[in-house]
C-alpha cells in the first residue's frame, strides 16, 4: 500500500465513489448545525419534498445569535428570536436531536461537539461555519460548508468534493511561560498570510503539538480557516483518548478500546508526502497581538505597530494603510502602549475551561482598570458549570468582569454584545476584520492571559513579566 | 438550485482591495433572515453607507457611472472569512453575475457556483489592467464565456480563466447538486451499510 497522509485516509475511508476526474461523493459522518446558516436549507428541504436522511448523525444547537444575559428574560431582538424559534421547529419537523437554550449541553457548536464525544478521530464533520476546523484537533476531517451544502449533507449525507493539497506545519520546542496555543496560530498566520493555506488542508506535527491539551490543540485547529485552509488536523494520541473515554457518544468500554485501536492507525505514514510545509520553533515564540484588520496581521508584544511604508509589496502597503486608518494606530508605536476599552473572553478559539483558568490566574486578586469593560462568555453551559464549581466566576466578577451565558457573543456581535464606534477590544476571537465585533470596532486577537492582563492593566502588558 | 450561467457581458464595477472578507461583503446584523432573498439592499453595507444610513460617496459602488454594474473586479483572496453563503446571495441579489479577482478564498468560490454566480479567476497583472481600465474608462464592459472560459475586454484583448469541469458543467446547466447525488442513492446506502456510523 502507498504511504498516506492522516488526511488521505480519513479521505479515502469515505469515499462513496470517485470519477475519474477526481469527483467524490464523500460520505458525512457528522453534521453540526446552528440557527443561522440552517433555515434556508430546510426551506429547501421542504420545497423539493426531501427528507432528511439521516437525523441521527445530525446535531443542532443555537448559539451564533443568542443573548448572554438572563435567559429568563424574553429575547429583546425579534429578528433573532424567529430565527431561533424556527430552528425548533425544524429540528421537530425533521427529527434532529436540538441542544435548546435550556438544554444543560447547550453551547457553542464547536465546544460542545467535542464534549459530548460527537468529534472523533477519523470522522469526517462538517457544519455551516467556516470554524468546524476546530474539530480536526482530534484526527476528524471537518470543514466549514455554505447553506447550499447544508441542505446537501441533509438530503444525501454526502457532499460533492475534490481532492485537497496537503500541509504540514511542525511545530517543535518547549513554549515559553505564557505563551499559548493562541499565539502558535497567531504566528503561523503571521508568516503565512491570510490566503498561505488556501486549496489545503493543514496536518500539524512536531513535539509542541504533542505536548499540547485538546483544549490547545482546538486553539490551533480553529484558525486554520484564517490561512485559508479547509480544514487542519491533529493525529490522535493518548491525550485525544483520554479526553474522549466516558463522553457522551463516544464508544463505550471493549468498543472503546477496538475504537482506539483503530484511531491509532489514522496517523500519516513515516514515508508519506505533503504538498507543502512549513516550521516552527516554538521556543522563539513570544506572545502575539494583531495589529490590522485581518488575523495575518500580527506582530509580537515585544514589538511595534509596522510602518506600512517600509512593505515591499504595493497591495500590502496599501491594506497596512487603510488598516491603520481604520485601527486609528500610528506606525512604530509600542504594542504595550495601545491602550483598550473592552476586554472580550470567550468565543469558539477561546472559551473552554482551560481558557477561563489560564485568564482567571492573570487577574486573581486584582481588579480590572476603570477604562475597561470585560467580558467573560464561556463556550458552553458545561464549561460554565465547570469554571463555576471551581470558583472561576468569582474571580472573575470579584475582579470586576461580567460573567455571562454561553454563546458566540462578540467574537461576532450578532447578539447584543458588540462594540460600540472607536472602541478597542482586546478579543480571544478570531477574526479582527472591519466591523466585526461591531460597526467601526477595533479589535486586537490576543491569547486569554493577554487579554485578561489588558484588562487589568488598560492597555497591552507582555503577560510573561506579569 | 442553481440558476444557470452561460454567457454575460456587463458594466464593471472596481473594488480595489485585497482580503475582502465575508464580514465586508455582507456584515452580521443582516444574516438573521431566514430566506435566501433581499441581502442586496445590505451588500457591504458599513462600506456603502455612513455611520447614520446614507451612501458614503466615498464608496466605489456609489458612484453613478457604476449603477447597474454586473462584474466586480477586485483584489486577491477575495470572500475569505465566514462560510455565510449570504455573501454570494447579496452579491447576486444586489446584480452582480460575474466576480473577477487573481484568488479567491475557497469556501466563498465554492459557494457562488451554488447561486449561478460565476468567481473568475485571472492573472494579477490582468485583473491590475481592469481595475485601472475600470476606474479611468466610461462605461467600461468585459464579456464572459463560460463555455469557452475566455473574458474579453472592449479592445478586443482575451483571457482564457480555468475552471473545474464538473462545476463548470452544474452552473452552465443549472444542475440541481442534490438531485445528481440522488442518482447514487445505492451506494450510499451500500456505504452506510458497510460502516458503523456515530
Amino acid at each position: 500500500m502507498p504511504a498516506k497522509t492522516m488526511y488521505e485516509k480519513v479521505w479515502d475511508q469515505h469515499l462513496v465513489r470517485e470519477a475519474a476526474d477526481g469527483l467524490a461523493v464523500l460520505y458525512i459522518d457528522a453534521h453540526l448545525i446552528h440557527e443561522v446558516t440552517s433555515p434556508q436549507a430546510f426551506e429547501g428541504l421542504r420545497s423539493a419534498g426531501r427528507k432528511l436522511r439521516r437525523p441521527d448523525l445530525t446535531y443542532a444547537t443555537m448559539d451564533h445569535n443568542v443573548p448572554t444575559t438572563d435567559r429568563s428574560l424574553p429575547m429583546t431582538d425579534d429578528i433573532a428570536r424567529l430565527q431561533i424559534e424556527m430552528l425548533v421547529r425544524n429540528c421537530e419537523e425533521f427529527g434532529v436531536p436540538l441542544y435548546d437554550l435550556d438544554s444543560p449541553h447547550n453551547g457553542i457548536v464547536h465546544v460542545i461537539g467535542p464534549e459530548l464525544g460527537i468529534t472523533q478521530p477519523g470522522k469526517t464533520m462538517v457544519c455551516g461555519d467556516s470554524h468546524t476546523s476546530t474539530h480536526g484537533a482530534f484526527g476528524a476531517l471537518a470543514f466549514g460548508i455554505g447553506t447550499s451544502e447544508v441542505e446537501h449533507v441533509m438530503a444525501t449525507q454526502c457532499l460533492l468534493q475534490k481532492r485537497s493539497r496537503t500541509f504540514e506545519i511542525r511545530i517543535d520546542g518547549a513554549l515559553s511561560e505564557g505563551v499559548t496555543a493562541k499565539d502558535i496560530i497567531l504566528n503561523i498566520i503571521r508568516r503565512t498570510g491570510t490566503a498561505g493555506g488556501t486549496g489545503t488542508v493543514i496536518e500539524y506535527t512536531g513535539s509542541t503539538v504533542r505536548s499540547l491539551s485538546m483544549d490547545e490543540r482546538m486553539t490551533i485547529c480553529n484558525m486554520s480557516i484564517e490561512l485559508g485552509a479547509r480544514a487542519g488536523l491533529i493525529a490522535p494520541d493518548d491525550t485525544t483518548f483520554e479526553y474522549l473515554a466516558g463522553r457522551a457518544f463516544a464508544p463505550k468500554d471493549a468498543e472503546f478500546d477496538r475504537a482506539v485501536d483503530r484511531w491509532r492507525g489514522l496517523a500519516t505514514d513515516d514515508e508519506a508526502g505533503f504538498d507543502e510545509r512549513l516550521t516552527l520553533h516554538a521556543d522563539e515564540l513570544v506572545p502575539q497581538v494583531t495589529w490590522g484588520t485581518n488575523p495575518g496581521m500580527v506582530t509580537d508584544v515585544t514589538g511595534v505597530v509596522p510602518d506600512p511604508g517600509g512593505m515591499a509589496s504595493e497591495n500590502d502597503r496599501r491594506a497596512a494603510e487603510k488598516a491603520l486608518a481604520y485601527m486609528a494606530l500610528e506606525p512604530n508605536t509600542s504594542i504595550t502602549d495601545i491602550e483598550v476599552d473592552r476586554v472580550f473572553i470567550g468565543s469558539c478559539t477561546n472559551s473552554r475551561l482551560s481558557d477561563l483558568r489560564a485568564a482567571a490566574d492573570v487577574i486573581k486578586g486584582r481588579r480590572v482598570s476603570p477604562r475597561v469593560t470585560a467580558l467573560v462568555v464561556p463556550g458552553s453551559h458545561s464549561v460554565k458549570r465547570q469554571a463555576e464549581a471551581e470558583g472561576l466566576d468569582r474571580v472573575f466578577t470579584e475582579a470586576g468582569f461580567e460573567w455571562r451565558e454561553a454563546g458566540c457573543s462578540m467574537c461576532l456581535g450578532m447578539n447584543p454584545d458588540i462594540l460600540q464606534p472607536g472602541e478597542r477590544c482586546a478579543s480571544t476571537s478570531n477574526r479582527n476584520f472591519e466591523g466585526r465585533q461591531g460597526r467601526n470596532g477595533r479589535t486586537h486577537l490576543v491569547s486569554p492571559a493577554m487579554a485578561a492582563a489588558a484588562a487589568v492593566a488598560g492597555h497591552f502588558v507582555d503577560v510573561r513579566n506579569w | 438550485m442553481a440558476e444557470p450561467f452561460t454567457r454575460h457581458t456587463g458594466l464593471v464595477a472596481p473594488l480595489d482591495r485585497i482580503n475582502v472578507d465575508t464580514d465586508q461583503i455582507i456584515p452580521k446584523q443582516f444574516l438573521k433572515r431566514i430566506e435566501r432573498t433581499g441581502f442586496g439592499q445590505f451588500l457591504f453595507y458599513d462600506w456603502r453607507f455612513t455611520g447614520d444610513g446614507s451612501p458614503d460617496p466615498g464608496f466605489v459602488l456609489n458612484e453613478d457611472r457604476y449603477r447597474g454594474a454586473t462584474i466586480l473586479v477586485a483584489g486577491d483572496n477575495f470572500g475569505c472569512g465566514s462560510s455565510r453563503e449570504h455573501a454570494p446571495w447579496a452579491l447576486q441579489d444586489y446584480g452582480f453575475r460575474v466576480i473577477i479577482a487573481p484568488s479567491f478564498a475557497d469556501i466563498f468560490y465554492n459557494n457562488c457556483f451554488k447561486n449561478g454566480l460565476l468567481p473568475v479567476v485571472l492573472p494579477a497583472g490582468t485583473v491590475r489592467r481592469m481595475l485601472e481600465n475600470a476606474a479611468e474608462q466610461p462605461r467600461y464592459t468585459v464579456s464572459v464565456d463560460l463555455e469557452r472560459q475566455v473574458v474579453t475586454e472592449p479592445d478586443g484583448a482575451s483571457d482564457r480563466f480555468e475552471v473545474d469541469p464538473f462545476r463548470k458543467t452544474f452552473i452552465l446547466k443549472g444542475l440541481d447538486e442534490i438531485g445528481w447525488t440522488l442518482q447514487y442513492e445505492d451506494d450510499i446506502a451500500a456505504y452506510e451499510r458497510t460502516q458503523r456510523t456515530g
